[in-house]
């Protein structure tokens, strides 16, 4: 009795979770005549596959869009502000776990708490001012004004699971370091970052994944420059473009982040997880 | 030790962060006691005015106890269904990397251009939903352009899309939990549904207040789903507070107005998260392992 209650709920969820990307696929594959006339969904079978859709977003002779910039645009932002991110993130984190701070009746708890709780800013509340401060800057559309805009909302993450990861290490290792003549620094450099590759990692999939995917400020702070490959898809939305053509740049945009789930579930594997959610 | 050192580690990214936020903030307080809007823009003083215009916006609060129960009720989905299918692939099934890696994927992928498939999947006419409905002989469901199955459809796509991330984190937590609690559990002879109430979700508190906290900390600021699905709509049924700001101050360009409106949206969830929070410390002390 359990079990084919379990086995129905695998199933039904696995099917939940397959039904949109099969829809996006398969939509994506579709003649004019297979969406216009009501749902079709096995290929072949109620509709003969066509490219249209892929052949007007990729180069070539029937494109309606150029996505090859916004994707380099993407892939550049998105690197820029994890490795910021991660720098200054993992270097905060390290103080936070291995110092005490005090100013007035401020502790590491609290300054941990400022950090994280930036993110619960929404980015309605930032827009505007944003784009008033990069346009004083002359950063507006650029990519290094996306990226500071973006850091602010992912250094959050590296913090809140560098410092629970940096707790998790020794305190013995960087004791050890300093006896031997290292000061902090050169302690943290040589000794405790080797060691923090998995947590790095975990951290840094996290900011691949938030900066990837964030819409709200590629489209409020940048116009044609910067354009990102999610806000081109949301451009096409903007302009009543046919679904077939919606689908394919969909696909085409989430594609090289799925990528991460394998490499996610191999750290899951190896219990390296673990100790970044603790 | 000189002291330095750990001022090294922490001020760069301490500062970075307050130089990025600190103008945006203050600005935003500075500009809600103006009239900044289209044909008037710069700082004026108008005092209290727009304070006292929120006060009498019902379709502001309005979004605001959306906003509420939209997202308890989402978060509280994503735990319920995250916690049964980490359960389902820490132990116990064939293909279990398998199921891991699929049921991770919604996470990857961009919301709000999966808002779009949604949107083409519960459209009415020729969407994929009404589509199998009918196939299977029913009626078909006025998702987008009637209140209740449109806040069904956004729930929906909430749960799809951010269940995986529940699950990520409950996972990690799963496969970090010491061995012998639960050897102990099984040389009692305790069932399967002992073991889990008495050893696995105690043992799960502090990894499961983490996992909602930073998910309600999220859902807090719903937006993609609805702004693409149903623009806020039919009327304002699922109009949420960042969609009714967005509309406000980057649609008609009432800065100050909406600038107002989004401070007290900040304000009201650093409040209420802070106090989720403390009360979610307090339960998980007692009886913390």
């Amino acid at each position: 009795m359990y079990k084919v209650l379990k086995a129905t709920f695998i199933t039904v969820w696995s099917l939940f979770v397959l039904f949109p990307i099969m829809w996006a696929i398969t939509t994506s594959f579709k003649p004019e005549s297979a969406v216009v006339n009501g749902a079709t969904f096995i290929p072949f079978l109620e509709f003969q596959p066509s490219l249209i859709g892929w052949k007007a977003i990729l180069p070539g002779p029937d494109s309606i869009t150029n996505l090859m910039t916004p994707t380099l645009n993407s892939l550049i932002v998105t690197a820029g502000a994890t490795a910021i991110s991660l720098i200054f993130g993992s270097l905060a984190a390290y103080g936070l776990s291995r110092f005490t701070y005090g100013w007035k009746n401020y502790s590491n708890a609290d300054i941990i708490f400022f950090f994280v709780s930036q993110r619960i800013m929404p980015p309605v509340v930032l827009a505007i001012p944003f784009f008033l401060l990069l346009k004083q800057l002359k950063l507006l559309d650029t990519h290094l004004g996306l990226i500071l805009v973006l850091t602010s909302g992912l250094m959050p993450i590296v913090v809140w699971l560098m410092v629970d990861f940096f707790n998790a290490l020794p305190r013995e290792i960087d004791e050890m370091a300093m006896l031997e003549g290292c000061n902090p620094i050169q302690a943290f450099f040589r000794t405790i970052l080797p060691l923090s590759k998995p947590g790095l990692t975990v951290a840094g999939m996290f900011c691949v994944i938030f900066g990837w995917n964030d819409v709200f400020f590629a489209l409020t702070l940048t116009a044609t420059k910067v354009l990102t490959l999610p806000v081109a898809v949301i451009a096409l939305n903007g302009t009543v473009t046919p679904y077939w053509i919606l689908a394919a740049s969909t696909v085409f945009s989430i594609i090289p982040l799925v990528g991460l789930a394998f490499v996610i579930e191999r750290f899951l594997s190896r219990g390296s997880l673990g100790g970044a959610v603790r | 030790m000189k002291k330095g050192y750990p001022r090294f580690f922490l001020l760069p990214g301490l500062i970075l962060l307050i130089a990025i936020i600190i103008f945006p903030l203050l600005f935003t307080i500075r500009v809600t006691f103006s009239s900044w809007n289209v044909s008037q823009t710069g700082l004026n003083f108008i005092g209290g005015e727009n304070w006292a215009e929120m006060a009498r916006d019902t379709r502001y609060w309005g979004s605001m106890l959306r906003l509420f129960y939209l997202s308890f009720l989402t978060v509280a989905i994503q735990y319920a269904l995250g916690f049964a299918i980490a359960l389902f692939a820490w132990k116990g099934i064939a293909a279990r990397r398998f199921f891991r890696v699929l049921w991770l994927i919604p996470m990857m992928t961009t919301p709000s251009l999966m808002a779009i498939i949604w949107r083409s999947i519960f459209t009415e006419d020729i969407g994929a939903l009404n589509g199998l409905l009918s196939r299977a002989g029913l009626d078909p469901v006025n998702w987008l352009t009637e209140s209740g199955p449109a806040n069904v459809a956004i729930t929906i796509a909430e749960v799809w899309q951010w269940t995986p991330f529940m699950f990520l984190i409950l996972l990690a937590g799963l496969l970090s939990l010491p061995k012998e609690p639960f050897m102990a559990a099984a040389i009692d002879g305790a069932s399967a549904w002992k073991t889990f109430a008495r050893v696995t979700f105690p043992m799960m508190a502090p990894i499961s207040i983490g996992a909602i906290m930073i998910r309600l900390i999220d859902a807090s600021k719903i937006f993609d789903s609805v702004f693409t699905m149903t623009r806020g709509g039919p009327g304002n049924a699922t109009e949420t507070p960042a969609a009714y700001i967005f509309q406000r101050s980057l649609q008609d360009f009432q800065i100050a107005y909406g600038s107002t409106l989004a401070l007290t949206y900040l304000i009201l969830a650093i409040l209420t998260l802070t106090i989720i929070g403390k009360v979610f410390a307090r339960l998980s002390k007692p009886r913390g392992i």
